[in-house]
């Protein structure tokens, strides 16, 4: 208790300098915190894979399309229960300079899409009026909100990948399933697309983005995927078959370079805690040589000692990972608000939460570190002799 | 009560060895209070500290009311410092941040004495020093004299048999050292305590029974 009773009253000694560390760490907790969520933003596609779901593209790359004809037969392999399919279609909406303007925009199979993906919810009238009205479209209600979408609110888009102006009537909201789900997509009628480009610049028409397989059996994945690719082996477009976290991990890592440097710079940050906070420590502690002197003399162990230096390090560490913490979450909320349909999930994760906690106490106890053994080292004689 | 037998001691700074006392052999009776004096660098700190079993010989033997303290480890001597041995400093070593209460409360924390009790304890030794009227007072709102009677407060309150003091009054104005120095014979005289002073200061030796004198780590 006298312990805990002086590391406080020593942690407020010099009551600016602790202020300015607890500062220091804070502002280095919450970045952390916030560099480990655009990471996990990043990821967040593939972290919400469904275990059941594959996807076959064109086996160059994603941009080239595959025939609508293939539906038929990827159907008829065994395994496959569901075969649906979407294309990007991209287009620009408003000001692109915007950020906010800008969101995933892809036509999909309106008979199949929302079966395929349960995580998105639409009411049932929503969806059967979006299923009968070609130029409809479901937003997502994140973008829903930051531009103020209504139903029955038209979206014009001009189109870039397929060249025109496009009007969409929106004709339902979908929401995520949970938190991690992408609410920030525009889906519409793939018909709809067809039949426009096939006017527009007949010989495109036909085509789509990609397949989206639902399986019987995860286990049974590779073998179909092997199918599938065997059975278009020689043909015009060749197909690259795989699991939805497979494709959603290609996406990521084209930025992985970006990605890995934010860890790098999270790491670093690690760092920069531990020398704001060993740098107070080390000087408090060398303040107080012959205090701890003093105190051993009159019959404290070393280790009473110890629990002082490192009492004083973990608590400031504690209090400024707690007050970088309570800052993430702002923070993490006004850069999503800023960028709405940058990253389509941006929560800070609970692993966020507990590596931001642990980073802060490993700080503290590595901060405490050299001090410690330094004063467990020391003689009282020595320590009385630094009285000068 | 204190029988310091041929002890030596000697500090190595790098690879340097420089002896700091020679064979010294001293024997303090029960209620002895001793000055020990001699020019900077005699090597009476490095004495005391050798009593005060805050520091080791290299060789000899150091026994204080039965017990060889050359002989314990670390923790024991921790054990028998806080039982047997008040210390005074010259620069009092109070700790800052705790009032004159809490700093006199200090080696009682280490006892199994209940609050109350430690209450009772630190009451009594601080108005035993006259600072009663102090007992909420922070170190930096005394004078160094009162700073000084709070640290033997402190040095009392566990009720040690031995205090040892390195130049109590070394820091202190006249009038202050003297109160200090009233203040340890009464403590030698009234409640029999043995006492171990090292000091510069002729008037503070005046008070001591007997004073010894070092020179270059031999008694003179």
């Amino acid at each position: 208790m006298f312990i805990l009773k002086l590391v406080l009253k020593n942690t407020l000694r010099h009551k600016l300098r602790t202020i300015l560390t607890i500062l220091g760490i804070s502002i280095a907790v919450m970045s952390f915190g916030f560099l480990r969520t655009i990471v996990t933003a990043w990821s967040a596609g593939v972290e919400s894979s469904a275990a059941n779901r594959m996807i076959v593209r064109h086996s160059v790359s994603f941009i080239f399309p595959l025939p609508y004809a293939y539906r038929e037969r990827i159907s008829r392999i065994p395994g496959v229960t569901m075969v649906s399919y979407a294309n990007w279609f991209g287009g620009v909406y408003k000001d692109p300079a915007d950020f906010k303007n800008f969101f995933p925009r892809v036509a999909v199979d309106a008979e199949t899409y929302f079966e395929m993906y349960p995580e998105f919810t639409l009411p049932p009238d929503q969806l059967a009026t979006f299923k009968q009205e070609r130029s409809s479209c479901i937003v997502g209600e994140k973008i829903a909100r930051e531009l103020g979408f209504k139903i029955g609110d038209a979206i014009p888009i001009e189109g870039d990948i397929y060249p025109g102006r496009w009007d969409f009537v929106v004709r339902g909201i979908y929401k995520g399933k949970d938190a991690s789900t992408d609410e920030t997509q525009m889906l519409f009628h793939w018909n709809y697309l067809n039949e426009r480009i096939k006017e527009l610049q007949p010989g495109r028409e036909g085509n789509v983005g990609w397949y989206i397989l639902r399986v019987q059996n995860p286990r049974e994945m590779p073998a179909i995927a092997r199918t599938v690719d065997q059975e278009y082996l020689n043909s015009r477009a060749g197909t690259k078959t795989e699991t939805e976290k497979e494709f959603q991990q290609s996406f990521v890592s084209m930025s992985s370079a970006i990605i890995r440097s934010l860890e790098v710079v999270s790491f670093i940050i690690i760092g920069i805690i531990m020398l704001v906070l060993a740098n107070t420590i080390v000087m408090a502690a060398r303040e107080r040589t012959t205090e701890y002197a003093v105190l051993k003399t009159i019959g404290f162990s070393s280790w009473h000692i110890a629990g002082l230096i490192s009492g004083e390090s973990l608590l400031i560490a504690g209090i400024g990972g707690a007050l970088g913490l309570g800052l993430t979450f702002p923070v993490a909320a006004g850069f999503a608000n800023m960028f709405p349909t940058f990253f389509p999930v941006f929560n800070v994760a609970t692993l966020t939460i507990f590596l931001a906690a642990l980073v802060a106490a490993f700080a503290g106890v590595v901060a405490a570190l050299f001090p410690t053994i330094r004063a467990l080292r020391m003689t009282i004689a020595d320590g009385l002799r630094a009285i000068g | 009560m204190i029988e310091v037998h041929n002890i030596s001691k000697s500090y190595r700074r790098d690879s340097l060895e420089i002896p700091v006392l020679s064979n010294i052999t001293i024997d303090v009776p029960e209620g002895e209070f001793l000055a020990l004096m001699g020019p900077s660098g005699s090597g009476k700190t490095t004495l005391l500290n050798l009593i005060a079993g805050i520091d080791r010989p290299d060789s000899g033997s150091i026994v204080v009311n039965g017990t060889d303290i050359a002989t314990l480890n670390e923790s024991m001597l921790a054990t028998w410092r806080s039982h047997n041995v008040g210390f005074i400093f010259q620069f009092y070593n109070l700790l800052p941040v705790l009032t004159a209460f809490e700093n006199v409360e200090l080696p009682l924390l280490l006892t199994s004495l209940s609050k109350k009790e430690r209450r009772e304890h630190v009451e009594s030794s601080l108005h035993l020093v006259g600072l009663g009227d102090r007992m909420k007072h922070y170190p930096k709102q005394l004078s160094g004299g009162q700073e000084q009677r709070v640290a033997i407060a402190r040095a009392i309150v566990t009720d040690p048999t031995v205090l040892v003091a390195d130049e109590p009054t070394g820091d202190l104005d006249r009038v202050s050292a003297g109160e200090v120095m009233t203040l340890l014979d009464r403590l030698n005289k009234e409640f029999k305590k043995t006492i171990v002073m090292v000091t510069h200061d002729p008037r503070a030796a005046e008070k001591a029974h007997k004073v010894m004198h070092l020179d270059k780590g031999e008694l003179t």
